[in-house]
């Protein structure tokens, strides 16, 4: 039973990590309608912001983990008003054109600059190991995981719920004409939650290199998965996402625990029947 | 400016067109055609094999038997075998290339053994190690492993050591699943038991429910195939993280499972794994500590791993196999001088097995040991010539 | 203009001169200007009807799918291993594809129309990855990771053998792709055609006029199914190999990159993304195997920025523009 319980605290812990790259698409996708699949690559560039500063000027892990959300953020602003902000308006598929012609462009970039080898970082000594708690061992990097998550959950809850801001967001995502009428500038909040949410996926591509590891393909390979996150969850839900990725890291753990055979099949059965009756979502209103 | 320009621009091409056409009648061209992964998720495999082989070009120059050697580079882009072959044709067809090489992954060599066999081109498979790939064309050669060649001695290795129950988990794609299956029947056959066998996803495994069982089943041994990269640190934390490890469980693995990567994630948990290989990045020869320097030297300090000495041996074999036949590159005398071919090479004593046209090499039984304060590979065994038992 | 409707269906449908030069262009240019280029050209037509099988259904029926390769992989693994075990005639190995695709199509079809958006996306995405899984799980039958062994072409009528300089191949990839097209060109401007359209741009004003809507979806779906089918199995026969990846995802996204590179809705768009697509990325990976698909990013992104209908629908503004001029 104790084993069990390890087990799925290793999805929780892997859901709490998807969760935090998911999030930032969930909340810009319902608001604009933006379809970025661009989403992964700046998990990416959290990554090898932290890489760079940990492997190759000697920074403490720690320590680089604000910088990646900051980097990131500041990056996926820069690009949002020199890119993505003209793209809005053109229709889905020319978003998704666009935005996997920026993976493209950011992979082969991380692969010139940092080459195509698969990067680690140095873990400080607190989190190696385990923790024991009676029998059950609980790894220390992942019920870090798992804190950190917990703390920008509330963060952004807090955030979105009680704020003159988060009032502002969740008025565009409800109904961006409307807000608009009312005289928010939706194009300003939607560029700096863009920048925001990319920014929670830098610092979840930052804290993943210890789980899935660093290389310039992280971006495409990501993706599938944040998608599935995006959908399950409902668009525009933050706790649909909680939830969603929760659902899936506890799911497809313990389906490869209890049915080895079955191994990465479960996770799509299980989002293509919950998709098929619940198109909208476990959250979602639309 | 016009004026002057059009005569200097005239000259200039005048004389590249007859420094070109001397050059072309006093010497020899002979093009190889690489079809590699240079993108994509097998982007960095493929960027150690064309290491290997621009090292051994720098090393030895880029001129043999008289002819110039040229290469001509084109990417896969992954797992794809319409692609591969598309590109070996093009190879052939538009390029005119004279030997075939490259061929990282196992789907993608078998198309082009089609290429190969049809074209009658000399082809080097420098990585891909399923065994038939070289029976699908008479005139391809193999200079990595084959996964029979490593886990079939191994196995049998493993149950003369008086190991009994051994519980298996590899990835469930082509080289895991029969590397698995050669040790398991090589293992069985000499006496022992499998209780158990899981195979792991191929993108992204979380390790741990899968190590997890391993726990609870608590076998004398277990056997793991992983492929190299990301995977043999995370399994390595996975296994550290829930307690298996050579103090209760006698734990072995293809080389790739003690890479220095893993070696450091695991930390001193490691000791005691062994594992089979046939590259040592750290054996101590002359030829092997040369070669390490010079691919480090050029590299960014980066270790050659076995896709490197793939791509490296394999260029050998080209160079050796024009300088036997004079420079003659049709695929009938080219695979003629090749069989019976024998080298040493970084990774040891090697040779072309004149019957199957695959590699023959020594397969090196290591332990993680201390060494200079460190965990490492140690060899504590080998067995020498082994081929591939199934060919 | 008349108001008999026949008669604007079949002036919309009339043959342009440019379509008549495009295919003659298609004949000619590899055969006599290109020859080295013929594998290339091959696969170019290939996908080319790929590509249209996927236009049928996004650019007309509004099904957006990222799975569409599933049915390509069904159609090459088909015949494929029709032709694995001894029967290696390639056209009846193409209408076996097709029936197989296209069953496959019908079924899944009837839990494609029920669905919109980003769940279709998804759900479409979930099927093509659960089809790798299940064809790595039969490795009995389809090869597994190693791939498909053993396919052997035969001659096409008994005649021309499909060797490495690709002569045969390209004529039959061309002249299959040819006939896939017409098919689909005489369709599109069909009332059915017609009705498609209405359908994705207001299914409940058509549902109010008493179309079935879910019916014609699933027809569609059904068609385009056994279509990319056919355009995988022409794949399995010219190179003679099946791997995992043609059911993947990747495959999926790259050939809806390619559509809408060249522009949804209009066939030609379809062939115009693919031939771009795969040229471009033939000629930079050859310039440059380690980082070519920087270029192919940033050409996507030009595109969408200065040619938001697609590279033909902004071919067509330009010979509006000089037309009137």
């Amino acid at each position: 039973m104790s084993q069990l319980l390890a087990v799925m605290f290793d999805g929780v812990a892997f859901g709490m990590l998807l969760f935090l790259i998911s999030v930032g698409l969930s909340v810009t996708l319902g608001m604009m309608n933006f379809t970025n699949l661009a989403h992964g690559a700046f998990a990416m560039v959290g990554g090898y912001v932290t890489f760079a500063l940990a492997s190759l000027a000697g920074w403490p892990f720690l320590a680089t983990l604000p910088v990646a959300f900051l980097a990131t953020m500041a990056i996926a602003a820069v690009f949002e008003r020199l890119l993505f902000r003209y793209i809005y308006e053109t229709g889905e598929l020319n978003q998704v054109l666009f935005t996997i012609g920026f993976v493209f462009t950011a992979s082969a970039t991380a692969a010139y600059v940092f080459g195509t080898v698969h990067q680690s970082v140095d873990m400080p000594a607190v989190l190696t190991g385990f923790i024991e708690l009676g029998e059950i061992k609980l790894p220390s990097y992942r019920l870090f995981l798992v804190a950190i998550a917990l703390v920008i959950t509330v963060g952004v809850v807090y955030g979105l719920e009680h704020t003159r801001f988060g009032a502002m967001v969740r008025a565009s995502v409800d109904n961006q004409k409307v807000a608009r009428g009312l005289g928010l500038n939706v194009n300003r909040i939607f560029a700096l939650t863009f920048a925001l949410g990319s920014g929670l996926a830098g610092l979840g591509g930052a804290l993943a290199i210890e789980v899935l590891g660093l290389d310039p393909s992280f971006g495409f390979h990501i993706l599938v998965l944040v998608l599935i996150v995006v959908a399950l969850g409902g668009l525009g839900s933050v706790w649909g996402s909680f939830v969603a990725a929760l659902c899936l890291g506890v799911f497809d753990v313990g389906g490869k625990y209890f049915v080895p055979e079955l191994g990465s099949f479960l996770i799509y059965l299980f989002m293509v029947a919950l998709l098929f009756f619940r198109p909208q979502g476990l959250f979602g209103k639309r | 400016m016009k004026r002057t320009f059009v005569p200097v621009l005239a000259t200039t091409a005048l004389l590249t067109v007859t420094l070109a056409s001397t050059s072309a009648l006093a010497q020899k061209t002979v093009k190889i055609g690489v079809t590699n992964v240079y993108s994509g998720q097998f982007a960095d495999p493929g960027a150690q094999l064309d290491a290997g082989i621009k090292l051994y070009m720098q090393l030895h120059g880029d001129t043999v038997a008289g002819a110039k050697i040229q290469i001509i580079r084109r990417d896969v882009g992954g797992i794809a075998p319409p692609v591969a072959k598309r590109l070996a044709e093009e190879l052939v067809v538009r390029e005119r290339v004279d030997i075939l090489a490259g061929n990282l992954l196992t789907p993608n060599a078998l198309a082009v053994a089609g290429v190969s066999k049809d074209a009658e081109k000399f082809t080097v498979v420098m990585n891909a190690a399923t065994p038939i790939i070289t029976t699908k064309s008479p005139y391809m050669v193999r200079t990595s492993l084959t996964t029979s060649q490593l886990n079939h001695h191994f196995g049998e290795w493993v149950a003369k050591q008086g190991v009994k129950n051994v519980y298996t988990m590899v990835t469930n794609y082509g080289p895991g699943t029969s590397s698995g299956k050669s040790f398991e029947d090589a293992f069985k056959k000499k006496g022992g038991k499998v209780v158990g066998a899981d195979k792991t996803p191929v993108v992204n495994p979380d390790f741990s429910p899968f190590v997890q069982r391993v726990a609870e089943a608590k076998p004398e041994a277990l056997y793991v195939w992983v492929p190299g990269g990301t995977q043999p640190p995370a399994l390595g934390k996975a296994l550290a993280e829930r307690g298996v490890t050579p103090a209760n469980t006698k734990i072995f693995g293809q080389g790739e499972l003690t890479d220095d990567a893993a070696l450091e994630a695991m930390g001193k948990v490691a000791l005691g794994i062994i594992t089979a290989y046939h590259y040592n990045v750290h054996r101590d020869t002359p030829l092997n500590t040369r070669f390490v320097k010079a691919y480090r030297a050029a590299n960014n300090g980066r270790d050659p791993d076995i896709y490197s000495i793939g791509g490296y041996d394999g260029m050998h074999l080209i160079y050796e196999v024009l300088k036997k036949t004079g420079g003659n590159t049709s695929g009938k005398a080219m695979i003629e001088a090749a069989k019976g071919m024998s080298w040493e090479s970084p990774r040891g004593m090697m040779s072309i097995d004149p019957r199957t046209r695959d590699v023959v090499q020594t397969v090196w039984i290591r332990e993680v040991k201390m060494k200079d304060g460190k965990p490492a590979n140690i060899i504590i065994d080998h067995i020498d010539n082994a081929k591939d038992p199934d060919l | 203009m008349s108001t008999d409707p026949h008669l604007w269906l079949r002036h919309k449908a009339r043959v342009s001169p440019y379509e008549v030069a495009f295919w003659i262009a298609a004949l000619i240019v590899p055969y006599v200007l290109l020859p080295k280029y013929l594998a290339l050209a091959s696969q170019i037509a290939i996908m080319a009807t790929f590509c249209i099988s996927l236009d049928l259904i996004l650019g007309y029926a509004g099904i957006i799918s990222l799975g569409h390769a599933a049915f390509f992989g069904i159609g090459a693994y088909a015949a494929g291993i029709l032709s694995a075990r001894g029967w290696g005639e390639p056209l009846s190995g193409l209408l076996f594809a097709a029936v197989v695709a296209g069953l496959a199509g019908w079924i899944i079809g009837f839990m494609i129309v029920r669905v919109q958006h980003l769940a279709l996306l998804m759900i479409t995405l979930g099927l093509s990855f659960l089809a790798v899984e299940v064809a790595n799980t039969f490795d009995g039958l389809t090869g597994g990771a190693d791939g498909l062994l053993g396919i052997d072409t035969w001659k096409l009528f008994g005649i021309w053998k499909f060797s490495i300089w690709g002569h045969t191949s390209y004529a039959y990839a061309l002249g299959v792709s040819f006939l896939i097209f017409l098919l689909c060109r005489r369709l599109v401007h069909s009332p059915f055609g017609l009705t498609l359209e209405a359908i994705r741009e207001n299914p409940q004003r058509t549902t109010a006029i008493g179309v079935a809507n879910r019916r014609h979806l699933q027809w569609v779906f059904t068609l385009s199914s056994s279509i990319a089918g056919i355009a995988g199995a022409m794949l399995a026969q010219t190179t003679k190999t099946v791997s995992l990846e043609s059911l993947g995802f990747q495959n999926s996204a790259e050939i809806a990159v390619m559509l809408i590179l060249g522009g949804t809705g209009r066939l030609y768009g379809a062939i115009v993304g693919t031939i771009i697509f795969m040229v471009a990325r033939d000629q930079l990976s050859g310039m440059n195997p380690k980082y070519w698909y920087f270029w192919i990013g940033i050409l996507l992104m030009m595109v969408v920025l200065f040619m938001p209908r697609g590279i033909l629908g902004a071919m067509q503004r330009l010979a509006a523009k000089m037309s009137r001029s």
